[in-house]
């Protein structure tokens, strides 16, 4: 079961009239990607040395008030700030989302390139495995995973890093073996070039940016799937927050304190469009063909 | 065909196999001993030998194994832990509650994302096209579950319209609020997987557009709808039915979520309990069954596809 990947994920990906992605010259949407994750980043960053609360500080004064000059984004049942909370679950996020684009790069790129650079055999191998793991859901993973562990910030990272490294593998495959088709690979292979120097100086070059974009995406897709074993207690283990179990706890009173459910969500899709944003940026700023093409004026 | 069935279902089988041992052996890495879970710090060493010669769990590894392997085939997947239920008998019990949730999900979003896929294709540069478009974008922004929330929160606390969760202890012999308890369940995961389909068909419908048929088929007198019609649906079809598969996949794990958000007793309720509970072989058997559902579906999108496009089925394929 082979999945079409789609090309883009902007909501128009055409050159608009005007609006030229030269050197220099961003589009709008790019802008907005870099300033909302940059927005996110600091909150996370930020959150490490400064929060304006402490997690566990209390104000029995103050359960389930809305957004205040004393507390920006409201309390919770506890009475503890959710601003405290929302940023170091922005941090979570942030770590596991990395982690996770890690894992899957550290499996995902060798496991490609070998597949593109060996001969058939090894080359149906991987694409079979690849197929088996795009068909076992990084939920169920997670699940076993917490079975055996118990649940933790690590399990989460592995379950998605290994979800995730299957697509991260397919592209890498697909992309390095169209470039080892090309004259200039059959060229170094003449000249005696080794196979891991053909790897490094010809194939990397022409894919990376690929995978650059691919892992923008991945992050985005990893922010929600730990969201989402949060939610389901499979994720990070309280203390530390995570925007999911956020939610998960202001469930019961979202009648009372809906706030308390609108903001973490918010954060979570305002992260995954941002990233989002920021993938399609990149593909148009590093991609050299499509630079060439946006140059001319093409319409894609 | 018949070939291409064969090799098929050869490499399904196999993909079972290797499926089946990997939850076996991941779950087997166990760094605790079950029945101390079971039975909690302080029990005896005669109970915890009883308890680990109940669970077979002092049977050399590979005996499990075998044990695991011949039970699936003779359909036996063991009993709960805690309940010792058979857990055959445990899924079944929840189906009447997953696959009426999942399948009218997988249904809706399809009745619901190709016509506004196409639409979002035909006008991409119009009002609805943009609209469309951003709005799948934020449907897949968005985590399943607070879609969910928000909508109990709408619908079933201040409006007061239909249920907050939960299903009706006769299930389906209450078929009224049976019914209605799925409602906001069905809505919750027709709006994800919509969104996600969306994208594919509508991406499909401009690969078609730009076709040199449709254009000829323009030229020879046909309206662009007639066009479509008669040339685009078919060859626009094979990629969206590719993305079916996953799409039914995803309706079917997305339940767990969803049975979560909403208090529903469903197969994702079960499992998430087990899991938590540590009951393997509840998680054991639940896992194999929902990974070979998934492969078994890609199996039928595959032979599908191949029905529907005649390219496929020539020659050595």
């Amino acid at each position: 079961m082979s999945v079409p990947t789609l090309e883009s994920t902007a909501v128009e990906a055409g050159p608009t009239p005007g609006v030229r992605t030269r050197r220099g010259v961003r589009s709008p949407a790019f802008v907005a990607g870099v300033v909302v994750v940059g927005a996110i980043l600091a909150l996370a960053l930020v959150s490490l040395i400064w929060t304006p609360y402490g997690l566990d500080q209390a104000s029995p004064g103050a359960r389930l008030s809305g957004p205040s000059a004393l507390h920006w984004a409201g309390t919770d049942r506890l009475g503890r700030d959710q601003f405290t909370q929302l940023m170091l679950g922005a941090w979570t996020a942030v770590w596991v989302g990395f982690s996770s684009v890690v894992v899957a790069s550290v499996i995902g790129v060798p496991l490609g390139l070998v597949a593109a650079a060996a001969g058939r055999m090894v080359d149906d191998a991987i694409a079979g495995l690849i197929d088996i793991v795009i068909a076992f859901p990084t939920l169920l993973l997670a699940m076993l995973l917490v079975t055996v562990y118990g649940a933790s910030t690590g399990v989460a990272v592995t379950a998605i890093g290994i979800g995730l490294s299957a697509e991260v593998a397919r592209l890498t495959r697909i992309s390095a073996s169209r470039v080892f088709t090309q004259d200039f690979v059959l060229a170094a292979r003449t000249c005696g070039t080794r196979p891991v120097m053909i790897l490094v100086r010809h194939v990397l070059p022409n894919i990376w940016h690929t995978l650059v974009v691919q892992a923008t995406l991945a992050f985005g897709i990893a922010v929600v799937a730990e969201a989402s074993l949060s939610y389901l207690g499979l994720g990070t283990p309280p203390p530390a927050p995570s925007w999911g179990r956020m939610l998960q706890e202001a469930q019961a009173t979202v009648s009372v304190a809906p706030w308390n459910v609108v903001l973490p969500g918010l954060a979570v899709a305002a992260t995954v469009i941002g990233v989002n944003l920021l993938g399609d940026g990149l593909r148009e700023l590093l991609d050299p063909q499509l630079r060439e093409r946006s140059r001319q004026g093409a319409d894609r | 065909m018949l070939g291409y069935l064969l090799r098929r279902v050869t490499w399904l089988l196999g993909s079972l196999v290797v499926a089946g041992s990997a939850i076996f052996f991941l779950l087997r890495v166990l760094p605790g001993d079950p029945a101390v879970t079971l039975l909690a710090v302080g029990a005896s060493p005669d109970q915890l030998d009883a308890i680990r010669h109940q669970l077979g769990t002092d049977r050399p590894l590979l005996e499990q194994f075998t044990g695991w392997f011949g039970g699936l085939l003779s359909g036996q997947l063991g009993e709960s832990l805690f309940t010792r239920l058979p857990v055959l008998d445990q899924i079944v019990g929840r189906l009447p509650v997953t696959l009426p949730l999942a399948l009218s999900a997988f249904v809706l979003s399809l009745l619901v994302a190709v016509p506004i896929g196409i639409l979002a294709a035909v006008r991409r540069r119009g009002v609805a096209g943009i609209v469309v478009s951003a709005l799948a974008q934020l449907g897949i922004a968005l985590p399943v579950f607070w879609v969910g929330i928000i909508l109990v929160w709408l619908v079933a606390v201040d409006w007061r319209l239909l249920p907050p969760g939960g299903f009706p202890r006769d299930a389906w012999l209450e078929p009224t609020l049976a019914a209605r308890s799925l409602v906001l369940p069905v809505i919750t995961l027709t709006v994800a997987q919509t969104s996600v389909l969306v994208r594919y068909v509508r991406s499909a419908t401009l690969d078609v557009l730009n076709q040199e048929y449709i254009r000829t088929a323009r030229s020879l007198g046909y309206s662009l709808t007639q066009a479509l019609w008669r040339h685009g649906l078919r060859n626009g079809a094979a990629p969206v039915v590719n993305v079916l598969g996953v799409l039914l996949a995803s309706s079917l794990l997305g339940t767990v979520v969803i049975e979560s958000v909403f208090a529903l007793p469903g197969l994702g309720t079960l499992l998430l309990t087990s899991v938590k509970a540590r009951d393997l072989p509840v998680v054991q058997g639940t896992v194999f069954l929902m990974t070979a559902t998934v492969l078994v579906v890609g199996l039928v999108v595959d032979v599908v596809q191949r029905l529907i496009d005649p390219r496929l089925r020539g020659g050595a394929g």
